[in-house]
């Protein structure tokens, strides 16, 4: 009798108590070394694009901005930005620094979020407790600007809902600044631990070839050494009129995502700075009556990367087709290059390390042979830790 | 390469084009029938080269349109390269993916929601579908009811 040997499978997803959002990845090993990994999405897929065409084009914005709960910005921003281009709209300067400001207050929350994310996964409580609460300010600021925390409702064809009240910028400022100790105190606390060091640095690589060839954006790109980003690549918003910098790192790890993120965040901040010294006066939106026949592109740069809207017109008051691409359709099939090769205990970390919109990595078990589970999420979060513990004890 | 030296770079495949549009500097949208579609994004994806970006997939009534979307992000350039699908009957394109790993799920979505086989792709399954929604029954096609 022949006996095969099968090899141990890890699932994850796609329900899970502690899940927020629907996944599954399957990953064979070798030993404790991914070999392959096999991704399934769509358990989330609410028929957006289709829903877009029963829509007139003012009520799109609403629908695309609960796309995602984190990149509610960006998503309407482009979408917009393509129906302003088929129209050829001349969006006021006002509204362009209106936008500027939201979007770059988003990025802050985000990427604050995903740092307190990275903590926790790694066994840094105290990190993801710490960066949760210094979250809290921004959120506050979005909906004392917004009405809302997130799916801000703020962009509309021709420009914004609601301005930024003059009388709320030195309370903006104020917060900027506390951002900005905060940010330099945690980039100071991660990037000179030796710990994290050896727990993030080599791990999880994505080499530059890979990330051309999964056509990779945002930070998972920019810590590849792909030097793009559309704020300055196509700029829109007042972007070209602003001093701020691209933040691109080479090693393709953990790490170097990590360090993108954090840095990217005080950039959000000088651009923000600079964003209300020179907003000028004036209306926040033009009246837009009518979309001619044709097609046009919208893209912005969302916390996560390039989000991209295309949109086609016959001329009615509704999109024949809309497309919208989120940036972790192209990032998270990346996994498949930066998971292979690595160690079980660093997948969470591997994981998450893309920001993809959706905590998937929460989602974890192992299972044998016959489908029995080896290891559930817990003992998965507990290897990773543990091997965080380890470090600590022989550092 | 500047906005100049991209257009003519382009120019060198205008023989299996049957359109060429530049609404503004930054857009560029080319058309081609399916049988040029696997050459063409070839030479975009690793000649030019360009970003690839996404697939749009459209139901336009006497054919179907695939419009591949790709950016030049030196200079903010958007390049979409439309590829019209003429046999509305059996409709079929050959995959990017062997090339451009980047097009594996998108092809995959298209042939979910529009019902285009896309030959050789290396991996072809549902992506978006669920699990027991009935074959033949495909969402973005006009003709689709709920």
């Amino acid at each position: 009798m022949k006996k095969t040997i099968k090899k141990p499978v890890l699932s994850i997803g796609p329900f899970h108590p502690l899940q927020e959002e629907m996944e599954y990845f399957q990953l064979t090993l070798d030993g404790e070394i991914v070999t392959d990994i096999d991704m399934r999405i769509s358990y989330n897929h609410r028929g957006i694009e289709k829903i877009s065409e029963t829509l007139q084009f003012d009520q799109v914005p609403f629908l695309v901005s609960r796309i995602c709960g984190i990149c509610s910005a960006s998503h309407p921003l482009a979408y917009v930005r393509a129906v302003e281009e088929l129209a050829s709209v001349k969006v006021p300067e006002r509204a362009l620094y209106v936008r500027t400001i939201i979007t770059e207050l988003e990025r802050i929350h985000s990427h604050i979020l995903w740092a307190g994310l990275a903590g926790h996964f790694i066994g840094y409580d105290t990190v993801f407790m710490w960066a949760w609460k210094y979250r809290e300010p921004v959120l506050d600021l979005l909906e004392e600007i917004t009405g809302n925390r997130n799916n801000y409702g703020n962009v509309k064809v021709g420009g914004c809902r609601e301005d930024i009240p003059n009388e709320l910028k030195p309370k903006i400022l104020k917060e900027m600044d506390e951002i900005a100790k905060k940010m330099d105190m945690l980039i100071k606390a991660i990037l000179d631990d030796p710990i994290l060091h050896a727990r993030l640095k080599g791990v999880g690589i994505l080499k530059n070839d890979d990330a051309i060839k999964y056509a990779v954006a945002g930070p998972t790109a920019r810590a590849s050494n792909v030097a793009i980003d559309v704020r300055a690549d196509d700029p829109y918003g007042e972007y070209s009129e602003l001093d701020w910098n691209v933040i691109v790192r080479p090693e393709g790890d953990v790490f170097a995502k990590v360090v993108v993120r954090l840095l990217e965040t005080l950039e959000a901040v000088k651009i923000i700075r600079q964003a209300l010294k020179k907003i000028p006066d004036g209306p926040v939106a033009v009246e837009v009556k009518e979309i001619p026949p044709g097609e046009a592109v919208g893209h912005v740069e969302a916390p996560r990367g390039e989000t991209f809207h295309y949109v086609r017109s016959d001329g009615g008051n509704r999109p024949v087709r809309h497309k919208a691409r989120a940036p972790s359709y192209v990032n998270v099939p990346s996994f498949k290059a930066s998971c292979i090769g690595q160690h079980i205990a660093d997948v969470t970390i591997t994981l998450a390390a893309v920001d993809p919109c959706y905590s998937c990595t929460e989602r974890l078990a192992v299972v044998d042979g016959h489908n029995n589970i080896t290891h559930d999420y817990e003992e998965l979060l507990r290897l990773s830790r543990e091997k965080t513990a380890r470090i600590m004890r022989e550092a | 390469m500047n906005q100049e030296e991209l257009n003519k770079k382009i120019s060198e495949i205008k023989d299996k084009l049957i359109g060429y549009e530049q609404p503004l500097a930054n857009r560029i949208y080319l058309s081609c029938e399916a049988e040029n579609s696997y050459a063409l994004n070839k030479f975009l994806f690793e000649d030019v080269p360009l970003r690839f970006v996404i697939a749009t997939g459209i139901d336009s009534e006497d054919c179907f349109e695939i419009l591949y979307h790709y950016a030049y992000d030196q200079t903010g350039c958007v390049v979409t390269l439309k590829t019209f699908i003429r046999d509305r009957e059996n409709p079929s394109v050959e995959s990017i993916s062997p090339f451009l790993p980047a097009a594996e799920w998108i092809e995959r979505e298209l042939h979910d929601l529009l019902g285009i086989e896309i030959k050789n792709h290396p991996d072809m399954r549902r992506l978006i579908l669920a699990d027991d929604w009935p074959e033949g029954v495909y969402p973005h096609r006009k003709e689709a009811k709920k």
